[in-house]
Formats: C-alpha cells, structure tokens, sequence
C-alpha cells in the first residue's frame, strides 16, 4: 500500500527519529556519558561520506562504465593507511588549536590570515552548494519515482512541480531546523556537536542496511547469486564489455588521478574534516577508525554491480540507471523493500545535508561573516556588548541561507545534471585546498602568498575548465571563450585545455588544477618571506608533535593587556560561567592570583585566543584579542619574543654542545688511558725481562762452568734467588693493582695497632736497609688508639713506602725515619728520606698508576710504576689521604692518614 | 616515540602495497575475459585487493598498540 500519504508519514517519522536520536545523544552527552566517544560510532561518522551520490549515482555509474564508479571509494582507503601519519597530525593540530574548520585550520596555519580563511570559505561554500543540492534532488527524485508506485515514471518525465508542492522543500527546511537545533545549540571552546555526529552515525547504519538488502534481493532474489547474474550479463555484448575495464592504457591516467582526488578530499571536504577532525573526541579512535571505514565503504560497494547489470538485464529501456535501486524492488513488486530503500537513500542524502550545512555555517560565520564585522569601523561590535548570541543568530542565518540556496539551485539550475557529474565537480573544487593544507603540516617554508595563489590559481582554473563546460552542456550560457578558446585561441579552449587528449573531462581538471595549484604554492612559497607569526604557526603545526601540547607555552604575543579586558572580552562570546571557569582552570594550573589591576602575561593571552578561536575562528579570535592587547614597539618585549621563539633550539643545541664537549673529553682521557697503559706494559716487560737475563744469564754461567769454587757458586745462587723474588714481587704486584682496580680485593677489617705494623715493617725491611747501610728511626708515641683496617695492606703500604724510600737513598749518610702521629681524629704517618727528592711537578703524578719519578740520570724508571699507586689506593680506601712533599736533593717525605672511625663500607676496591 | 613509527612504517608500506595493486600495469595483468567463481576477473581481483589492504591495515595499527591510558 504505497500512497502519498504512508510514504510522506514513513520519511517525516524518519526524520522524527533523526531529531530523537540527536536529542538523546545531547542529553547523554550532557550528563557526561557521552554515546559516540566510541571508535565503532566514529568510524560509522565517517562513513557521511557515503552520500545518495553513492546511494544512487554508483549503480549508474557502474551501470554506465564498469569499474569507473570505484577509484572515489579506494582513494579513501589508501587514505587510510596513511591515516596514523596524516590524519593523526591533523588531529592532533586542531586539538592543540581549537581548530573548527577546514578554512579555520588553514588561515591559522598560514598566519592565521582572514584573507586565506575568506578564500577557503568561499570556494567550499561555491563547490558544496551544488553538491547540497544534489542531495535534495536526489530526495525530490526518489519520492517522485516511488510515489508512481506500482507505475515506474523517471523524473524527467514528471513535470516541475511547485516549491510549494515539492517534498523536498519541506525536507530541506526540517535539516535547516535540525541543523539550527543540533548544530547551533551554544558557542563551544571545541565546536562539537554530539547529537549530529550521533544522528549521521545512525544514517550510516541505516542506508547500509538499505543497500545491502536491495542487493541481496536482486542478486538472490532476481538471480540465483552471482555467477547467474554474471553469467546472464555475459551474453549481453552490451554489458560484457562492461566485464573488462574501460580502463584503456591511456585510461590509467586518468583511474590514477581519481584515486588521487578521492584521497583528498577525505580529509578536504568540509563535512568531512568535521567529522574526523573537529569532532573527533579522541585520537585513538583513529586507529580502530581507520580499518573500520573503508570496510563499511567495501561493505556498500559490494552490490552496485550487481544491481547495476541486473537493472540493465531487467529494463531494457527507459529506466535512468541512476534509480535502480529504487527501480528494481518497485518492478519487483517489493513494497517494503522499495521503501526501505527510499529511507535508505533519504538517510544518505539528509547525512551530507546535515553535515556539510553545520561544516559550512562554521566556516560562513567564523571566516566570512566575523572578519568583515570585525573591522567595520561604524559596527564597532569590538566594543559592544555580550555577543555569544549574535554569533549564533549569524551561524543559524548562514545554515537557512545555505539551505535555501542548495534548494533554489537544484530547482531552478540543477535540473541539467546528472548525479554523478556534480559530485565530482565538488570534489575538485575542494580538492584545491590540499597543496595548502597537507604542504602546511608537512612543510615549514610554505608561506601565505604562495597558499593564496596556489588557491586562487586552483580556483579559477576551476572554474574555468569544468565549471564553464558544464554549464554550457546545461544549455545555460554559451560563451565565446567556452568553444572558440579564451581571446579565440584554440589551445586556451577550457576543455580539452592546451589540447590535452584522453583524459575525461573530471580527471583533466584535476590534473590541471592541482599542477597548477600545488606549482604556485610551492614556487610562490619559495619566493617570498613568511612574517613572525606564520614562521610560528608554521613551526607550530609541522612540529607539533615535538612542541608542548598547550600553545600558551609556546606564546607568540608580546604586548600587555589587563586581565579584565580579557575577561570582558571572553564573556562577550562565551558568557560568563564558562568564562569564569576556564579563567580559573588557568589560574589554579599556574597558581596565580588577579587582583583588579593585574596585567595579564603573554600566555594568558594566548590562551584567551585560543580559547576564542574554539568559538570564532582563529583570525577573528586574533582580530577581537588584538582589539584589548597593547602590542609593544620593538623592545624588550620583541626581543624576549624572539628569545622564546628560539629557546627551544637554543636549548637543544646547549645540550649538544655539552654532550659533544663531554665526548670529547672522555675521548682525550681514554686516549691518555691507552697511552699509559702502552707505557705500562712497555715499563713491566722491560721490569721482567731484567730480573729473567739476571737468572738467565747466571744459569749459563753455572751450566758452563760446572768447578766454580763453592763461595762464588753460592754468591750466584743467591743472585737467582734473589731476582726470582723481584721478579715474583713484581708480578705479584700487577695482580694486586688489577685486582683493586676491578673490585675483586677482599678486606679484613679489623681493629689493628699502626705502631706495631710499624715496627714489623721496619723488621722485615731491615736487611734491605744494612745493605744500604741506611740508618733507620722510628718514633712512635706511648700510646696509640687502633684504627680499624686491613693488616696485611697496611703491612704492604709500609713496607712500599719504606723501600720506596730505600731506593731513593744516596750511597752514604743516609737514614730515614719513621713518625707516628695522634691527632684528635687521625692516626699519621710519615716516612722521610734524605734521598735525591722529586721534582715539585712530579709529586702528585707519582700516585698515579704507571706513572714513575725519572731518576735524572739513569734515565730509567726505578719500579713497575705501581707501588705508589697501591698504596694511595689502600690508603683510600680506609677513608684516609697520602701525600708527598719533598726537596731535590734533599730528602722527600711520605705521609699518610688513617681515621679512627671505621670507613663506610667499601662497595669497590 | 618507537612503536608509533614502526606502526608508521608498517601503514606506509601498506599504502605503497595498494598503490600498487590499484594501479597500471598490475590492476592491467586481470583485466581479461576471463571469470573466478563466475565472477568477472578484474571484479573478483578489485574487491579481493581491497579487503586484503583493510586486513593489512587493521593488522598494521592494531600491533604495537600503546599501553591504554598513556595519553600522549
């Protein structure tokens, strides 16, 4: 029972539900739980870009050309992929930046330039029109095919009906209303609209399910699955041609520059950058999103060519392939279904509608209306009163203008064309902002200059070459320039421009408009200069993931403004609740007080701009914020500016300078490492091999003459014997020194009496000392408190110390002596000669390891080079010091300390 | 910083594999009368490449996930 009246009631109860489902997804979001902050109903979100284009027009397309319907949904695929790297940056800077539209993101990256921003507003308000438009009709054409039910009349055919009779007038006046409910409710810091994105969400479920059951019907139901409905489309040579590409090799071409296309504009289109970036409520669900989505759109595309041959099997004439799908269950006698799929591509229509409305009024209000206010003198809105309403009254009369507009075109102009043609034709002209806004966040060098040219050269070429043909097709003007080339010249004919064959007339106007678009960027970028605040954005936005999160750390403005001014200022256009709040959110963060006077700091002013920008659009927030703020001449203020602007490298390059000065002095000790310790081994082996000849050559002496007298025999032995214990005491040595030096020495601490090791020391060193015929002293005190440590190291630093001193004698006269002293808190010891002394520069290098006193003369080190070392190591690690002082030629002396209290307990040595 | 840019990585040779896949000479070798399964080639290979760059790409940014809450 398909009457006017069950239809009308079925598409107005829908749009009933439409109104319902964004009611309650406000209401939850305002009580916080919110019901889209979920990937699933995110990605659903994006899939507005499903439009009755794709509804309708695929199947007509496909129907037309086999697989030319598709580059425009694996472009966003291969979006996708990218999407971690593109769309996250995206997001991420138009969270950072409050950032509402896509001529909002522009303009502020460019120096947040209302001419860049009036530029994007324009050319996405004159490309989306039409294609607003052609949702309406699309709604006007589906209603009129399904209201001849059982009849199947094409629209062509059915005569222009009245305004005032047309369904889709009324339909478009109820998005107009929705729009202005859920799209305009308040002035929001972050510009989200819950309810929308939950009401396109919901259409995105419910034209899918619409598709997918046409198809099923007609491949399982007409036909008996697939291989039948291909198999009887393969004895048509109509339709088996269809069955290989018309994708000849020429053709690629132009397949490529769709794919190309239709991966821009994903992120381009208006309503589109609404929905991934301005109401994207948290970056992660990118990456759920990002698979999601081009599903659904695999998912949707499933069945077109089914439908498309089974409509073309079915019909043999007369029947637009553009409306098969509503066609097809209609000639089916399939009631239900054939209203189903009007819903279906009614949701898919009002989706873009919706969207694309809401996207637009942002951008009509915030990036044209604003700007223009703002700096009409007589207006003087920068002075008036509360303004947060007449901002919205702008954004609700821009969303009824728009509205109204899209209908009076497809009324009175949009008749002419087919559905697929003005989709693409949107599509290019919003693919213009792609050089631009991917060269911004990519690109630190591309200047405002060289966006406006890119853009406008873009535009008008445009215009020019798909546009002006179009609209000579339609019958509508016939210009001289369309057929005879612009100033007769044949070459500067719009379509095929400069004779540029094989290409349709879409894939040739991409090509051409984004070469020269992204050619004047770039080439225009490179010859002109950024000013200070584009150089800032520019780094803002490339870097974006390195800077700090808030910009107010980052802040650009120099100047000073009273916090009351501010104030005043934010409460115009956000009232004072949420101005109060958000000015004491900032205050408790820094904890700072405002008292009536107060000036507000560079942050605070940038925060008070961002803050705006969330509500109009970042060159109006600067505009309103420039209005309170007193810039400063150059001074102190522009050069504290540019030290902030380049405290960040300045600090990165500090740290590098440090790190490389570190470096390098590492690298000169371990170079001095390496050249002692070559010094060492060279020194030890030389030490070895002295004591191994003496034994050596003694042996021989003793091999060859076996009758040696029996005194001089033994004289030799005891040669042997006593240059195998230097040699033993040598190595010996080395052991001990790599053993302190990698931690494996073991300590016995214990409570020892110094004066006794004294005396042992001087015993056992006694026969060194009646060799030399060196008198020795010792002079301990009665009583000495014990320290604790080590015995046998302790034993050890006597007795170095004590043949130390031995070996420096003089051949006569020589003594040396031995003092112990009781301080309150130490135990010291010396050890003195009368030897030949040190040299003054050689006193504190002696300690060091493998480092020697050149005996003058003899020229050659008098030990291994170690003695010393371990015994300012032993010393050290019963947490006392050991020092020399000395006289050439006149004696050294050796003193070393020892505290009573016990030394922390030694993790190394 | 590093598991995004292996996820980064991964996603871009996905990007490239499609690339590849839905564009001449390769999408050109099944551009042939021929059918799989009744189906004809260069349909059944579109929509065969295409489900296997979604897979990819849900494989590719679901490894190397961040730990949950760790906003960044």
């Amino acid at each position: 029972m398909l009457t006017t009246g069950t239809i009308l009631l079925v598409a107005f109860g829908y749009m009933g539900l439409l109104f319902a489902v964004a009611h309650l997804a406000d209401r939850r979001a305002a009580q916080g739980r919110s019901i889209i902050s979920n990937p699933y109903i995110y990605a659903l979100s994006l899939a507005v870009y499903c439009t009755a284009w794709t509804f309708y027009g695929s199947v007509g397309r496909a129907a037309a050309g086999g697989l030319a319907f598709l580059p425009t949904y694996i472009g966003p695929t291969l979006l996708c992929t990218l999407g971690w790297v593109v769309l996250r940056k995206i997001v991420r800077i138009s969270k950072v930046h409050r950032i509402t539209s896509i001529a909002d993101f522009i303009a502020s990256r460019y120096g947040k330039s209302s001419t860049l921003g009036s530029m994007v507003a324009i050319i996405a308000v004159l490309g989306i029109i039409p294609y607003i438009a052609l949702q309406l009709k699309a709604i006007s054409m589906s209603f009129n095919i399904i209201n001849h039910y059982p009849l199947i009349v094409m629209p062509r055919y059915v005569a222009n009906v009245p305004v005032i009779e047309d369904t889709a007038f009324y339909v478009a006046l109820l998005l107009a209303l929705f729009a202005i409910l859920f799209g305009t409710r308040h002035l929001d810091a972050t510009e989200r609209h819950e309810g929308v994105v939950a009401a396109i969400a919901f259409e995105s479920i419910i034209k899918l399910l619409a598709f997918l059951c046409v198809g099923v019907v007609v491949t399982y139901g007409m036909f008996q699955g697939f291989g039948d409905l291909f198999a009887k489309a393969s004895a048509l040579p109509r339709l088996q041609e269809l069955f290989i590409s018309d994708i000849r090799t020429g053709q690629y071409f132009g397949w490529l520059l769709e794919i190309i296309l239709s991966m821009l504009v994903l992120v381009c289109l208006p309503r589109q950058f609404q929905v991934i970036i301005v109401e994207n409520v948290n970056e992660d669900h990118l990456q759920k999103a990002m698979w999601l989505f081009p599903l659904y759109l695999l998912a949707i595309n499933v069945f077109v060519l089914p439908i498309a041959f089974g409509g073309s099997l079915y019909f043999t004439a007369g029947v637009d392939a553009d409306t098969f799908v509503l066609t097809l269950p209609m000639a089916m006698r399939h009631e239900a279904l054939a209203l189903i799929v009007f819903i279906g591509g009614m949701s898919a229509a009002t989706g873009m509608v919706i969207m694309a409305t809401v996207a637009l009024s942002t951008m009509i209000c915030n990036d044209l209306v604003m700007p223009v206010l703002l700096r009409l003198p007589f207006v003087r809105i920068a002075r008036s009163g509360e303004l947060s309403s007449m901002v919205l009254n702008i954004r609700r009369g821009s969303i009824a203008l728009v509205l109204l507009s899209a209908y009076a075109y497809y009324h009175f102009i949009g008749e002419a064309y087919a559905l697929v043609s003005i989709g693409l034709i949107s599509f290019v002209a919003v693919a213009q902002f792609a050089p631009a806004m991917l060269g911004g966040i990519f690109w630190k060098h591309g200047t405002c200059t060289g966006a406006i040219s890119g853009l406008a050269a873009g535009f008008a070429l445009w215009a020019y070459t798909l546009v002006l043909p179009s609209l000579v097709e339609a019958g509508l003007i016939t210009p001289e320039a369309a057929t005879r080339g612009l100033l007769g010249v044949a070459a500067l004919r719009p379509f095929p421009l400069f004779g540029l064959e094989g290409l349709d007339p879409i894939a040739h106007a991409v090509f051409w408009t984004l070469l020269v678009n992204a050619g004047l960027y770039v080439g225009v970028s490179l010859f002109s200069r950024q000013n200070a605040l584009e150089h800032t954005q520019a780094a803002l936005f490339v870097d974006v993931f390195t800077y700090p999160a808030k910009p107010e750390d980052s802040s650009i403005w120099r100047g000073t403004a009273f916090v009351t001014d501010l104030r005043s200022l934010l409460e115009r256009f956000l009232g004072t609740q949420r101005t109060t709040e958000a000015l004491n959110a900032f205050a408790d963060k820094r904890k700072i007080r405002w008292g009536p006077l107060s000036t507000a700091n560079p942050a605070l002013v940038t925060y008070a701009e961002t803050l705006l920008a969330g509500a109009i659009g970042s060159a109006s927030a600067r505009v309103m914020v420039a209005s309170v703020v007193k810039e400063e001449p150059l001074g102190l203020g522009e050069v504290m500016n540019i030290l902030d602007e380049t405290r960040q490298v300045i600090a990165y390059s500090r740290e590098l300078e440090r790190a490389h000065s570190e470096l390098k002095s590492a690298n000169l000790r371990l170079k001095e490492l390496d050249r002692l310790k070559d010094e060492f081994i060279s020194t030890v082996t030389h030490e070895l091999r002295t004591p191994l000849t003496a034994v050596r050559s003694i042996a021989e002496i003793l091999h060859a003459n076996p009758r040696l007298p029996q005194d001089q025999h033994r004289n030799l032995t005891a040669l042997v014997v006593k240059e195998s214990e230097r040699l033993t005491r040598l190595i010996n040595q080395v052991l001990d020194f790599q053993k302190m030096e990698t931690g494996k020495m073991e300590w016995q601490m214990l409570p020892v009496d110094m004066r006794e090791i004294c005396r042992e020391a001087l015993a056992s060193v006694r026969q060194l000392l009646d060799e030399k015929r060196i008198q020795a002293n010792l002079d301990v005190p009665d009583h000495a408190p014990p320290v604790f440590g080590d015995r046998d190291r302790l034993m050890q630093v006597m007795i170095n110390l004590l043949s130390n001193a031995v070996k420096f004698c003089k051949d006569v006269g020589s003594r040396v002596d031995v003092h112990l002293n009781v301080l309150p808190d130490r135990l010291e010891v010396a050890v003195a000669d009368n030897g030949v002394g040190i040299r003054a520069e050689d006193l504190e290098v002696i300690f060091e390891e493998f480092r020697q006193s050149w005996q003058g003369s003899r020229g050659r080190p008098a030990g291994s080079g170690l003695g010393l070392a371990i015994t300012r190591r032993i010393v050290e690690v019963h947490g006392g010091r050991i020092w020399a002082e000395s006289r050439l030629g006149l004696g050294s002396t050796f003193t070393f300390t020892l505290p009573f209290k016990a030394p922390p307990v030694q993790e190394k040595y | 910083m590093t598991p995004d840019r292996l996820k980064n990585r991964r996603l871009a040779g996905v990007f490239l594999l499609g690339w590849v896949l839905f564009n001449y000479p390769v999408l050109s070798l099944f551009n042939r009368h021929t059918t799989l399964l009744g189906i004809p080639l260069i349909y059944a290979y579109v929509f065969g490449a295409w489900a296997l760059v979604i897979v990819l790409i849900m494989l590719g940014a679901r490894f190397s996930r961040r730990p949950p809450g760790q906003g960044r």
